[in-house]
């Protein structure tokens, strides 16, 4: 679907009249740097003149936004599961092949750095024999994987948005993906109560504590969110529970309305500076007594 | 403060017994109108804002615009009504449904369904020489946005940016934010004036610029 003729306006292999072409060409299509576009494409013959130029550009760009909002309406919870469970599974098998395939290459060939980034290195290599070539393709399948959990990611970070777009906004897409897949969907997630949503992701120390084994988890999954993980250790408790609360609200708004609600992450932002304000009042409050 | 000339296709009129800024077109958003003129809400507009406010925006109507951060089209069909050829790039697609109803009865707005902080994915759409850049993005790195989208900007052209400060840094005062953004931005761009939003938009900061 992509052009590779880079720096070329967006008509340049669109036949007239052609709107999926067109669709195409614009989701699909980039340029370093812009042009002259209107009076190059009636230069070209694409357009009479550049009130016909602006004319097929409205028509084309209504059309590729009008498809790409249908299309992205049309994605659900359930794809995003499969995304991000997909990725995960990528990103461990990958670490782990290129693990072994880097192990391996350690035997053969001297210098291979650990990890993808040195399967990688390994994939460049020529084959001198059979062996080689075991160990090469190996390395290159265990690189293959981590492209496609980075293809994954990318993924995740268009269909969450459209998904939940409160919760990807305050949670950002990927944790958003995990939330919903933690809980099993976006109606689950809704339905859950904030004290749940904090501890998702958590349930072995959860249930260590139902048994009296251990204190009560603090956080879950949540605990990614530069909101609790940049908040220093005594104040973590009380990011987690505001953020979690903010969580639930956003995964309601977004199973119930679908809307963006702007307050929603204001209030958020607004909760988290007055924790934080308590570190620069030089700490002679412990996070305690909030809410 | 309030010297400076709105654009052609910009006025102040009565509408609902009230002098306020009206542009010519279809409603969007269920805003008073009078006839053709539609109410423009410089509480729901940060364009708006500066224009009330008495911004010198240098424009005078029929300009070629790129709007960034277009969401449901609120400001950027009022743009639509006064200036030229406008594109307006918003990624996400639940406002861009909306984005598309104000674009439907206006024949010179061009959506486009992309994230502002990579132009090189719609370069190939939106034309050079660009007489204005309207910033009103709600993510962090606002100033790096506006200095990678300087390529679309004519030597003369003008960036009208809001800044929002809380998508910066909640913690950090308004103002040290303000001026981070502000050094970041001379980089690209030479500042020709700053003004505080606030009595429209809180802690938000207004600033006109144009290309080094």
């Amino acid at each position: 679907m992509t052009t590779d003729e880079s720096d070329a306006g967006w008509f340049a292999s669109v036949p007239p009249d052609d709107l999926d072409a067109a669709r195409d060409a614009i989701e699909g299509g980039s340029a370093e740097v812009p042009a002259d576009w209107p009076r190059l494409a009636v230069a070209s013959g694409f357009a009479a003149d550049a009130g016909d130029y602006y004319d097929r550009l409205r028509e084309s760009t209504l059309h590729a936004a009008r498809e790409a909002v249908a299309e992205r309406e049309r994605a659900d919870d359930r794809q995003l599961i499969h995304a991000v469970r997909a990725m995960d599974d990528c990103e461990r098998v990958a670490n782990e092949l290129a693990e072994r395939a880097v192990e391996w290459a350690g035997s053969r060939f001297d210098g291979a750095d650990s990890g993808i980034a040195g399967a990688r290195a390994i994939a460049e290599r020529e084959p001198d024999d059979d062996l080689d070539r075991r160990v090469i393709s190996l390395a290159a399948r265990a690189a293959a994987l981590a492209d496609e959990r980075d293809e994954l990611a990318a993924t995740i970070d268009r269909v969450a948005p459209a998904v939940a777009p409160n919760l990807a906004d305050m949670a950002g897409p990927e944790l958003a993906a995990r939330l919903i897949a933690l809980a099993g969907g976006l109606e689950s997630l809704a339905r859950k109560p904030s004290g749940t949503v904090q501890v998702l992701g958590a349930e072995d120390a959860l249930f260590a504590h139902l048994s009296g084994r251990a204190p009560s988890p603090k956080h879950g999954i949540i605990y990614t969110h530069e909101f609790v993980r940049g908040t220093r250790p005594e104040d973590r408790g009380s990011a987690a529970r505001a953020l979690a609360g903010k969580l639930a609200l956003a995964a309601r708004a977004d199973h119930y309305s679908g809307e963006y609600r702007e307050v929603l992450h204001e209030d958020l932002r607004e909760r988290m500076a007055t924790i934080r304000a308590r570190a620069d009042a030089n700490g002679d409050e412990t996070g305690d007594g909030d809410e | 403060m309030s010297s400076s000339a709105l654009p052609a296709g910009v006025e102040r009129r009565e509408i609902d017994g009230e002098a306020r800024l009206a542009t010519r077109g279809t409603p969007v958003y269920g805003e008073p109108t009078d006839g053709e003129w539609r109410a423009w809400d410089p509480e729901r507009s940060k364009l708006g804002g500066m224009f009330e406010l008495g911004f010198d925006v240098g424009l005078s109507g029929g300009e070629t615009v790129l709007y960034l951060g277009a969401a449901s089209g609120t400001t950027v069909s009022h743009v639509a009504d006064f200036a030229g050829a406008t594109y307006a790039v918003e990624f996400a697609p639940r406002p861009a449904r909306d984005l598309l109803e104000a674009a439907e009865p206006r024949d010179r707005l061009f959506p486009l369904l992309k994230d502002a902080r990579k132009p090189e994915t719609y370069a190939h759409v939106v034309e050079s020489d660009l007489d204005a850049l309207v910033q009103d993005v709600a993510t962090r790195g606002q100033a790096a946005v506006a200095t990678r989208n300087a390529r679309f900007l004519a030597d003369d052209g003008r960036l009208l940016l809001a800044v929002k400060a809380r998508s910066e840094d909640v913690t950090a005062e308004p103002d040290d934010v303000f001026t981070e953004v502000l050094a970041e931005l001379e980089g690209a761009y030479e500042v020709l004036e700053t003004g505080r939003l606030d009595r429209f938009h809180e802690d938000h900061l207004g600033v006109v610029a144009t290309p080094r």
